[in-house]
């Protein structure tokens, strides 16, 4: 058990610098994931942990030890690859049971511990095939068993979920859960897939560009995303975003004319402010034609989503998207009548993609008063 | 699905292949047929044309104690210099794998000994190697006649097993180096989380999964130490002292070309191409079987 303290990260590759200076902190047992999309420098910081690639600045400390200069194999983390990275030439129980026998355990704890662990992943029946002769799922929890026999302190996962199925992936995605919940390890979770880390995290780190770009409870970021750029990645369907102009505090013109409501206690906007306003298709309310500060959803086309559907149209000059419930179907060509409750409208800096005024922390004690 | 270029045009076909049979024909078969021409005959001693003898040139080499030593120095000169230069060539390649500093020069450096010619190489090593004037005759002065291969059948043999090695290493070095960069590095990545230090990894991962190239090498480097060697003896040793290094290939072009009989040297060719089939045959069968292919 540990926790890891990451102070000032940086890393360059040649002339280009990936990581740019990240601050985390991680509690003992907590589940956390890094989101970002591809490219951002998630797997590199994973790595940098690992001790997979080298520390060009700043400091990683595990359970209050400096490990910059240590080996991966002293620094009590396991890792599950993306690719699984099994042993080609090794069976499932060799493959589990590698890390023992570097470590020259004596072979009858290893069988033992290797039959142990099989069970735990459901594998008791598959020992002494090759990995070439199991499925996708069935490799990844050899990946996962191998991880786990050394009981190390800290589980690092880099996208293990990506080479799978739709249904499988969220099959795993439930074993992890319930995995990490059993054996309580510090665990660090590289995604792309915003889904995975919504379901899978105590807290959620974005990434964007080599830089932190908000931490925080699943709920938290999805509430009050700190940048544009969260806001736009987290959350499916995802947030409609587009430039408007302050009129007045509470008031914000978009683009064709309309005039959109916001609540001026939480966001510190000055008249004649650029901003990007910003609205999840799940907030906008469908209401009935005529209502009063209804605004006119001009219909385009229509996603059909099972129990509900996504409306595609135009607010104004604007692309704008809507949650539709199942019941009344629509069509290309309608108009909807929408009212956009003015506690769900964001406002984020046109330049440098802030959200607006409050910091997100004294907004959720705001909210929460 | 096609997956080879298919051509209506026969007479264009004939052409383009013509030039690449003719170079065989020329340089393989005929060359062949000619010795196995020259394998069942013999010139009379006084001139004329050759005379069908059946299987009597080849019961003479095989009652030959010289033919059988020859023999017995070619394998021990395979064994030597195949395992030299396989270990050699795997240690370099392991270590420009794991991309130390200067990786870089060192895989471009490794590769230039095979791009000289063995009479080339013989001779470099024949300098270095000579007791009284080369870079190992500072050992002599210590222990007088400690190395001597022009005396000492052993030092001959060991000359010229690391001379033809030194040359071996670098052609399987590259082919090493590839297979090595082929592994996925996640896997050795795999293998230090899972605790594995530089060795381990190279012993319990890299070399496994090396096996098909391994097989590879193997059937090279033993064919070529049979068949391809005379350029080292030829400049180095000679064959001698006293027939120490007189391996194979050396013997029928000394017998052919120095002795002029060319019945026993075409019956010894005859002997020694059929040797290197077998072996290679053996060793697909037999070793091929237990290689791993990942
Ligand atoms: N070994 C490397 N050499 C050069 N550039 C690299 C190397 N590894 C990663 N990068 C670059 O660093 C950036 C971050 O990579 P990575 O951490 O793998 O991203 P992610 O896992 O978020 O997709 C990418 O732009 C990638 O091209
Ligand atoms: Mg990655």
């Amino acid at each position: 058990m540990a926790d890891i303290e990451i102070r000032g990260i940086t890393k360059t590759y040649g002339p280009t610098r990936v990581l740019h200076g990240v601050d985390l902190s991680i509690a003992n047992g907590e589940f956390l994931v890094i989101l970002g999309p591809s490219g951002c420098g998630k797997s590199t910081l994973l790595r940098m942990i690992a001790g997979l690639e080298t520390i060009d600045g700043g400091e990683i400390a595990i359970g209050g030890t400096i490990v910059n200069r240590l080996e991966p194999r002293e620094r009590g983390c396991a890792m599950v690859f993306q690719n699984y990275a099994l042993y080609p030439h090794m069976t499932v129980a060799e493959n589990i049971g590698y890390a023992l026998k570097v470590a020259g355990r004596p072979k009858a704890e290893r069988l033992a511990r290797i039959g142990e662990i099989a069970k735990i992943v459901g594998l008791e029946d598959y020992l002494d095939r090759k990995p070439s002769q199991l499925s996708g799922g069935q490799r990844q929890r050899v990946a996962m068993g191998r991880a786990m026999i050394r009981e190390p302190k800290v589980f690092l996962f880099d996208e293990p979920l990506s080479n799978l199925d739709a249904k499988l992936r969220v099959q795993m995605r439930l074993e992890i859960r319930r995995l990490h919940q059993r054996l309580g390890a510090t665990s660090i979770f590289v995604t792309h897939d915003q889904i995975e880390a919504m379901t899978l995290a105590d807290r959620i780190v974005v990434m964007h560009g080599g830089r932190v770009e908000q931490v925080g409870a699943p709920r938290t970021l999805y509430a009050t995303p700190a940048t544009r750029f969260v806001a736009s990645f987290l959350g499916s369907p995802a947030m409609n975003l587009m430039p408007a102009e302050i009129l007045r505090p509470g008031l914000a013109r978009i683009a064709g004319g309309v005039d959109i409501a916001f609540d001026p206690a939480l966001f510190a906007a000055v008249p004649g402010q650029q901003v990007e306003l910003g609205i999840r298709p799940e907030d906008v309310e469908l209401v009935r034609p005529g209502t009063e500060g209804a605004h006119a959803l001009a219909v385009q086309f229509v996603e059909e989503m099972g129990a509900s559907r996504l409306v595609h149209g135009r607010l104004g000059e604007a692309e704008f998207a809507v949650v539709q419930p199942n019941g009344r179907g629509t069509e290309g060509g309608e108009t909807l009548a929408i009212a956009l409750p003015p506690s769900a409208i964001h406002l984020f800096d046109i330049g440098n993609g802030r959200r607006l005024g409050l910091e997100p922390q004294r907004l959720d004690a705001v909210r929460a008063a | 699905m096609q997956r080879r270029a298919a051509f209506d045009n026969l007479w264009l076909a004939g052409a383009l292949i013509a030039p690449q049979l003719l170079l065989v024909l020329v340089f393989f078969y005929w060359p062949t047929v000619q010795a196995l021409y020259w394998a069942f005959s013999t010139q009379p001693p006084f001139g004329g044309a050759n005379q069908w003898v059946g299987w009597q040139n080849f019961e003479q080499i095989f009652s030959d104690s010289v033919y059988w030593n020859s023999v017995r120095v070619s394998i021990i000169f395979a064994i030597l210099s195949t395992s030299l230069s396989i270990a050699t060539a795997l240690l370099m390649a392991l270590m420009v794998d794991r991309q130390l500093a200067g990786h870089r020069v060192y895989r471009f450096i490794y590769f230039w000994p095979y791009a000289i010619a063995a009479p080339a190489v013989g001779l470099a090593f024949r300098f270095i190697f000579a007791p009284d004037a080369g870079f190992v005759s500072a050992v002599n002065q210590f222990a007088p006649n400690l190395w001597n291969p022009a005396l000492k059948g052993w030092d001959a043999m060991i000359l010229i097993v690391i001379a033809n090695s030194w040359k071996m290493a670098a052609y399987n070095f590259i082919f090493f180096l590839a297979a090595l960069q082929a592994i996925p590095r996640t896997l050795i990545e795999a293998a230090a989380m899972d605790g594995s230090g530089v060795l381990r990894r190279a012993r319990d991962v890299q070399i496994p999964l090396l096996q098909p190239t391994l097989f590879f090498l193997l059937v090279i480097n033993i064919t070529e130490s049979f068949v391809d060697s005379f350029g080292i003896v030829d400049i180095t040793t000679g064959g001698g002292p006293a027939r120490a290094t007189d391996l194979m290939v050396f013997k029928i072009y000394s017998d052919g070309f120095k002795g002029l009989d060319y019945s026993m040297a075409a019956a010894q060719s005859i002997v020694l191409m059929l040797l290197v089939v077998a072996l290679t045959f053996i060793q697909f069968r037999y070793v091929e079987r237990r290689v791993h292919y990942a």
